[in-house]
Order: structure tokens, then C-alpha cells, then sequence
């Protein structure tokens, strides 16, 4: 069976958790404070893992991240708020829209590299804050008013799916196009592989999973504001991923909740939480560039120790 | 009428994004990177100048020069300890560290003094309009754009009759070759990051001196338009940042003029994605392809 | 030999700007041939594969693979057309093990979609499993699989190079391009790597067309030998033809001429 210990331990694991969880949110036992961190590291584990598919896996330097979050945001408020849809349903379409925003912005940015590309996501992102700043319907600058549906079971299946869904992505034939795509686009191309495609694929994926990010989020604090999703939300999660190794899942996934506890002890200080991280960021470039994990998965360090038996695939991120 | 007031309004909007594009220009030129910090070195000179002119009572002139020195050194500090160590990394590993020193100084100067704006006085350059045939001209876009065009034109005399100047384009064509001809690579590329950045303080106090108002973000958006106005010129190109920069003011103002004001900003980005699309080497750029 | 042939160029030129990288090629490759293509530095050798494999399309004239003109298609098209290639400097895949970097030439004969992938159906697993398997069988043939988990970028230069034409290879190509294999190497890794071009040839009957400078390697394998010099294609013929052309000797070989 190749769907081993792999899978099946740290999905049950995962399962024992949530379990735990909303025995302790229903019993009224969980602090509201705890409640709301974990609320919020979920929200950023969405985001996080969506933006390292596009930049970790397939190299697509996008800063614009903050862009498709608030298309998923929006799209899914106005269908709860105005439409009054049932929320499930605007989730799916915050974040098909989203996907539908990551085509429009993949397919003409294709052809950019590198700074270019980061320049011109940025620009994305900033004009769909624009539009939405000037948009009355959905409050303008003022923003729009969102009741609170987000739960603990419909967020919690959401990470899980999106974690599940991106890790499978990576680990097939699919991830390998990417990474390979991500590690030389010319030789990608001289092997067979449609370079344009994946680079679409990933955006379209990776923005489909942040606009459904943006969804529980919108859903979650009861207002939202087009500021809100600004090029600082977008550095915010770049520095998720980055600080968490460009390319490793699990990386990512360590950096964004330990930073999200961070940034909750600090809130209270914001400027100093920036200066922290910006700091932080700028030696890790210069002295650990690869961040925590590189390139690496948690899996890996087990290898070491023998832990995962009867695994040929050593230290390989793709299976 | 008001189409011609706001073509002047756009050319003094233009020239201030002039001087900032010059110095993305300049950088992106000589080590192949987007310095996202510049916006903000733009803001440090508009409140030095700020400080300078209200708590020391300079005057103008002194206060404006004083500023491009500290600008100039600040650009210098931020090359040597943030961007030197990573000349030979990835390209986004730089892009990440600039957008790192970019948070750093912006949250760094709210510590400091708070969130809240400043607003400059106005009368610093006396407030005169002078009119010619139904438009009015004030004084301050009339000094603004002699200041710019003035850098501009020493700018212009420097690269091309100076040693400096001409180390400074050799390195940006050919790094190891330039080095190899005994050119001080390393001092070479701090002198860009000073012009630049003094370039960028000078737009800072002129900011100020226009606009009135600052505040510790002010450099992020006019940052990121000046960038768009470097590309659009041809990036490495420095008449391109010249004419991108004032392109780029007079649609600006032309939109404004046309009534979406709202919009201003996003005329900018899309002109970036427009660019980008059909003519990335911009209007005065060459193609260069990636050695197979 | 095959009356039509695999691969022509009719009349292929490609300017770049001002400049002429190459102008007026004509030739052809036919089936189980095995071609070198030799002359000085900046003579328009790699321009020819990068028209070849579609890098850039040329300013004029065309290109015809197995009579079907590939001069529009992208390249990674072209490649599936049966067309692969290795590169001047290798161009592996660094933070991708050995395996990784063959199976990845493998995808576009994978067939089980994302979605399979992504909801693990029986296709991902069963598609999966035949790409492991022929990689790392094929792995096997260049004496690389005890490396397989072996990042690429760790490998010595030497296996860097094999890996890169085992990778290669396991894109199906009907037309190989090697581009100076032996650059950097000592001449008994340049024995193995002309035994090795040997074998390729024979056991997977395909065309191969081979810059070299190692003059040595070029005469000792090569049936036909095509030389260029400023872009223009100054000779042709055997080995011994070629070797004794005044013009290919002016150009590139020098008076004294290896034997």
C-alpha cells in the first residue's frame, strides 16, 4: 500500500486535534485568547502554504499575494452579506474567483522573471486594492461589514485540505515539473516539459486556496477593509515563507505559527514587531538563506534516524 | 485651460518622480537590483529637510543640500551592511533584503516619532503665482522644476565627464572587466548609491515643499511609481528615468484632470503591466537575452 | 541510411539585431547518424542547436523534423517531437536528486493528470510507479543509481555531465544534441565518454549531432562531420575529408592537424 505510516499517522494525529479542539470550544473550556490565535494561525497557514506553491515549489517570485486574499474576501462577503448565500457556497466562489484573478494575472506574467515579476504582482495587487477602494457597493473605503461564521470545523478541514491538497501537488510528476521549472526554466523546457502551463497551474492553485483563505478571514473579524489587503498583508506572508525555506512545506508551516504567535504577543506593539522582523529577515538573508529549512521536510530529519523504515526515497523533497 | 494647469501640476509631479527614478535607474543598472528602500530614503529626506527648516531654522538652500548629504550617507550605510554581503546571492534573495531595510527604516522612523504626518511650512519658498494668459504658475513649481532639471543636467555632466562617471558606466556594462581595468568596483557602487539617494532626498524636501504634508509611508506608493517610471524610460537607463519620471507625472495629473482622481494611482500600475507586457525593455531600452 | 532524412535545415539564418549568428545553413541529418558539428568559438554552434530546440525561431529559411517544420512550435513541443538536448554549461536540475532530475524528463510521457495526483487515484499511484521504474533502470545503464538519492549539485563534474545526458535520454528523443560533453574532461573520462556516445547510439538507435572541440573525440566517433566558422557552414564531409579541407584548416584545425 503506498499510502503508508506516512500519511496515516500525521492525518490521525491531525484528526485527534481537531477532535480535542472543539470538544474544548464547545465545552466553553478554551480561552477566547487562545481561540483566537489559533483561529488566526490557521487563516496564515492557508495563506502561507497557497503563496509556497507560486514562490517555494515553482519559483514565481509573486508579492501580490494580499491581492487574491481580498478577491476571495470580498467575493465571498458581498455573496453572505447581500446575496445571503449560505457560507460553504461563498467560500467555493471567493476562491474560484481568486483562481479566475491568478489566470489574469498568471498568463501575461509568464513571460517576466524574477524582479519583473515581483514588480508586476505587486502592481496586481495593488490595483485590485484600488478598485475595491473605489467600489461603493462594497463600502469603498470604509469597508464592509461581515458576520462571523467562521468556525473551528469549517477552517480546520480548510488547512487540512489545502496542506493535503498542495503536499499531494508537490509529491507527483506535477511538483517535479515545478520544481524543475523552478530550478532552470530553460532546461525545464528543453525537457518536454510546458513551463507556461505549470507556471499558470500554480498561480491558479495558489490563489484559489487564498481566496478561500480570504473567505474565513473575511468571516472571522467582522469587517474588512480594502487597506487591509495592502502590499504590507502580502510582505507579511512573503516573510512567512521565506523565513521558513523557499521549497519546504513543512518549513513554511513551522515559521507561520510560530510567527503568528509573534506578531499576537506583539500586537500590541506594532512598530517594534516590523522592526523584529525586518531585521530578522534581512540577516537571514544574509547569513541563512535558505531560512529554517531549505529545501528540506520534516520527513527528512527522520530520515536520519531510521525513524520511516522501508522508504527508498532518502532524502528526496519529491517522492 | 485646466488641461494646461494640470500638465504644470504634472511636470512638478513628474520631476519629483524624475529624481527618484534616477537613482532605481542607477542602482538597477550598476548590480541588477530593484533597491525597494529608495521610496524610503525619499521620506528620510523630506523629514531631515522638515527637521532642518523648522527645528534648526535653516534656510532652503542649506537645508535642501545638508539633506541630499545625509540621504546620500544613509544610501552608502544601507549598500555596505545589507546589500554588499548579498552581490553574489539569488536575485530574490536581494529583493527579499531590500524589502526587508525598506519595513526596517519605515517602522523604525514611526518608533521614533510616531505614525502621525508633518506638515511642512509653507512659506518657505515665498508664495508668489505668477500668470501668463489665464494659468497660474506658483513659485514652488517653478523652483521645483529648476532644482530637478539643475541635478538632472550636473547628473548628466558627471556620468559623462567624469572619471567617476565613467567608472560607474563601466561597471554597470561589465563588473569583472571594469574591475579587471583597475576600477574600484566596491567605492564605485556606493558613489551610485549616494548620488541616487541624494537625488532621492532632494525629491523628498521638494515633496514637502509641494504637497505640504508627510509621513513616515509617504514613500512607499511614490516609491513603487518611480520605479514603474525607471522601467518605463528603460531601467539602466538614466535620460529614461528622466523621461519616465516626467511621463509618468503628466498622466497622472492628465487623469486627475479627466476626473478619476481615485484612480490615479492604479494609471500607474497599469501602465507597468502595460510595459511589461509589450515593450519590457522600455522606450529607450534594448533587448538583451539570457546566453543559452 | 534512410532516404529522408531525419532533420534539415534549408536556408536557416537568424539575426539578432545587426548581427548575424548564422546564415544560409543547409544541411541534413539522417536516421542513426552520428554527427559532429566542430569550428571556432563564436562560430554559431550552440545558435544551431537553440534554433534547433526552439529556443529562438530563426529569421529566416526552416527546419523540418521528420518532414513535419517545428520552426513555431515552443520548446518543450519540439522535445516531445523527439528532439532533446544537453547544454554548453550543464543545466541540471541542482536542489533535485539524480533520480528526481531523469524522472522529471519523464513527465511528458506521464499520463496521469493533476487531478489524479491530487486525489491520489489509482492513475497517480500506477503512473508514479512507472516512472520510478523506468528512471531509475535507466539510471542503471549510466552506472548512476547507486547516486540516485544523491543531490545533483553534490555530484562530481564528471557524473554531472552523464547525468545530464542520461537526462537527456529519457526524454525519447529520436535526435540527440550534445553540446561539448567532453568539455573539462581528462582524457580517460573522454575514452569513457566517447565509449559511452558509442553504446547510446547503438542501443537506442538514434541520430546524434555533437559540438566538440576535443578533436581527438570528434574524428574517432563521428561518421560526418560539418564545420562552421562565422556562421556560415564552411565544410563538410567524412572525417579524413574533413581534416584535410584548406578551409577547415585555415579556420579552425591550424597546420598542424590531429590524426
Amino acid at each position: 500500500m503506498k499510502i503508508n505510516k506516512k500519511f496515516w499517522i500525521p492525518f490521525s494525529l491531525a484528526i485527534v486535534f481537531y477532535a480535542v479542539v472543539q470538544f474544548l470550544l464547545s465545552s466553553g473550556t478554551l480561552n477566547p485568547y487562545y481561540e483566537n490565535t489559533l483561529f488566526l494561525i490557521c487563516i496564515n497557514l492557508i495563506f502561507a502554504v497557497s503563496l509556497h506553491l507560486i514562490i517555494g515549489i515553482t519559483g514565481q517570485f509573486s508579492i501580490g499575494h494580499a491581492g487574491f486574499i481580498a478577491v476571495g474576501a470580498y467575493v465571498s462577503a458581498v455573496l453572505t452579506m447581500k446575496m445571503h448565500l449560505p457560507f460553504l457556497l461563498a467560500i467555493a466562489a471567493g476562491g474560484i474567483a481568486a483562481a479566475i484573478a491568478g489566470i489574469l494575472i498568471g498568463v501575461p506574467s509568464f513571460r517576466l522573471k524574477g524582479d519583473y515579476l515581483a514588480i508586476a504582482t505587486l502592481g496586481f495587487g495593488e490595483i485590485i486594492r484600488i478598485i475595491l477602494l473605489n467600489i461603493d457597493y462594497v463600502g469603498g473605503a470604509a469597508g464592509m461589514n461581515v458576520s462571523r461564521l467562521t468556525n473551528w470545523t469549517v477552517l480546520f478541514f480548510s488547512v487540512l485540505i489545502t496542506i493535503i491538497v498542495i503536499n499531494n501537488f508537490t509529491k507527483s510528476t506535477h511538483g517535479r515539473a515545478c520544481i524543475a521549472l523552478r530550478e532552470d526554466e530553460i532546461a525545464a523546457d528543453a525537457m518536454g516539459i510546458n513551463t507556461t502551463y505549470y507556471k499558470v497551474i500554480a498561480f491558479v492553485i495558489g490563489s484559489f486556496f487564498a481566496g478561500v483563505g480570504g473567505a474565513l478571514y473575511a468571516h472571522n473579524f467582522y469587517i474588512i477593509q480594502p487597506q487591509v489587503f495592502g502590499f504590507l498583508k502580502s510582505f507579511d506572508i512573503l516573510i512567512f515563507v521565506v523565513l521558513g525555506g523557499l521549497g519546504s512545506l513543512s518549513g513554511t508551516v513551522i515559521s507561520t505559527v510560530l510567527l503568528t504567535i509573534v506578531s499576537i504577543y506583539l500586537q500590541d506593539y506594532p512598530e517594534t514587531r516590523m522592526i523584529l522582523y525586518s531585521i530578522v529577515l534581512i540577516l537571514t538573508m544574509i547569513f541563512r538563506p535558505q531560512g529554517l529549512m531549505g529545501t528540506k521536510e520534516w520527513t527528512d530529519l527522520f530520515k536520519k534516524y531510521g525513524k520511516m523504515g522501508g522508504n527508498q526515497n532518502g532524502k528526496q523533497t519529491v517522492a | 485651460m485646466e488641461l494646461i494647469q494640470q500638465l504644470i501640476n504634472g511636470i512638478s509631479l513628474g520631476s519629483i518622480y524624475a529624481l527618484i527614478a534616477l537613482g532605481y535607474t542607477m542602482v538597477y543598472g550598476i548590480i541588477k537590483l530593484i533597491n525597494f528602500a529608495h521610496g524610503d530614503v525619499f521620506m528620510v529626506g523630506a523629514f531631515t529637510g522638515f527637521y532642518l527648516i523648522t527645528v534648526f531654522h535653516l534656510p532652503f538652500v542649506l537645508a535642501l543640500v545638508l539633506t541630499m548629504l545625509i540621504t546620500a550617507l544613509l544610501g552608502v550605510v544601507i549598500e555596505r551592511v545589507a546589500y554588499k554581503p548579498l552581490r553574489n546571492a539569488t536575485r530574490i534573495a536581494a529583493l527579499i533584503t531590500a524589502i526587508g531595510v525598506s519595513l526596517l527604516i519605515e517602522y523604525t522612523t514611526i518608533y521614533l516619532r510616531g505614525a502621525q504626518p508633518a506638515a511642512y511650512p509653507d512659506d518657505i519658498i515665498p508664495n508668489k503665482t505668477i500668470a501668463i494668459s489665464g494659468l497660474t504658475i506658483s513659485s514652488q513649481s517653478i523652483v521645483i522644476l529648476a532644482v530637478s532639471v539643475t541635478l538632472m543636467i550636473i547628473l548628466e555632466l558627471f556620468i559623462h565627464k567624469t572619471k567617476t562617471g565613467k567608472a560607474m558606466r563601466a561597471v554597470s556594462v561589465d563588473a569583472d572587466a571594469a574591475r579587471l581595468m583597475g576600477i574600484n568596483v566596491d567605492r564605485t557602487i556606493s558613489v551610485t548609491f549616494a548620488i541616487g539617494s541624494a537625488l532621492a532626498g532632494a525629491a523628498g524636501v521638494a515633496f514637502g515643499i509641494y504637497y505640504i504634508k508627510i509621513e513616515p509611508l509617504m514613500g512607499i506608493i511614490p516609491g513603487l511609481k518611480a520605479f514603474i517610471a525607471a522601467v518605463l524610460g528603460g531601467i539602466g537607463i538614466i535620460p529614461g528615468a528622466m523621461v519616465g519620471g516626467m511621463l509618468l507625472g503628466i498622466v497622472e495629473a492628465l487623469v486627475s484632470a479627466a476626473g478619476f482622481s481615485l484612480w490615479r494611482d492604479a494609471a500607474a500600475f497599469l501602465i507597468l503591466i502595460l510595459i511589461l507586457l509589450f515593450k519590457p525593455s522600455g522606450l529607450f531600452g534594448k533587448n538583451i537575452r539570457e546566453k543559452v | 541510411m534512410a532516404n529522408k532524412p531525419l532533420l534539415e535545415m534549408k536556408q536557416v539564418g537568424v539575426q539578432f539585431g545587426g548581427l548575424k549568428a548564422v546564415s544560409n545553413i543547409n544541411l541534413e541529418i539522417y536516421e542513426n547518424e552520428l554527427v559532429g558539428l566542430i569550428g571556432p568559438n563564436g562560430a554559431g554552434k550552440t545558435t544551431i542547436f537553440n534554433l534547433l530546440t526552439g529556443v529562438y525561431p530563426p529569421t529566416e529559411g526552416e527546419i523540418r523534423l521528420q518532414g513535419e517544420s517545428i520552426v513555431k512550435l515552443p520548446p518543450y513541443k519540439i522535445t516531445q517531437k523527439g528532439i532533446s538536448r544537453t547544454f554548453q554549461n550543464i543545466r541540471l536540475f541542482k536542489e533535485l536528486t539524480v533520480l528526481d532530475n531523469v524522472k522529471a524528463a519523464y513527465h511528458s510521457l506521464a499520463k496521469h493528470s493533476i487531478l489524479s495526483s491530487v486525489f491520489r487515484l489509482p492513475s497517480h499511484f500506477s503512473g508514479e510507479k512507472e516512472i520510478e521504474e523506468k528512471a531509475v533502470s535507466f539510471l542503471k545503464i549510466f552506472n548512476l543509481d547507486s547516486k540516485k538519492d544523491e543531490l545533483a549539485k553534490n555530484l562530481p563534474y564528471g557524473q554531472q555531465r552523464r547525468l545530464e545526458i542520461a537526462r537527456a535520454l529519457a526524454a525519447n528523443p529520436k535526435l540527440l544534441l550534445l553540446d561539448e560533453p567532453a568539455a573539462g574532461m581528462n582524457p580517460k573520462e573522454t575514452q569513457e565518454l566517447m565509449e559511452l556516445i558509442r553504446f547510446i547510439q547503438r542501443e537506442f538507435h538514434l541520430s546524434i549531432l555533437l559540438i566538440e572541440h576535443d578533436m581527438p573525440l570528434v574524428m574517432g566517433i563521428c561518421q560526418r562531420i560539418i564545420v562552421l566558422d562565422h556562421g556560415q557552414k564552411i565544410a563538410e564531409g567524412s572525417p579524413e575529408e574533413v581534416r584535410n579541407d584548406k578551409r577547415v584548416i585555415e579556420a579552425y584545425l591550424g597546420e598542424e592537424v590531429v590524426s
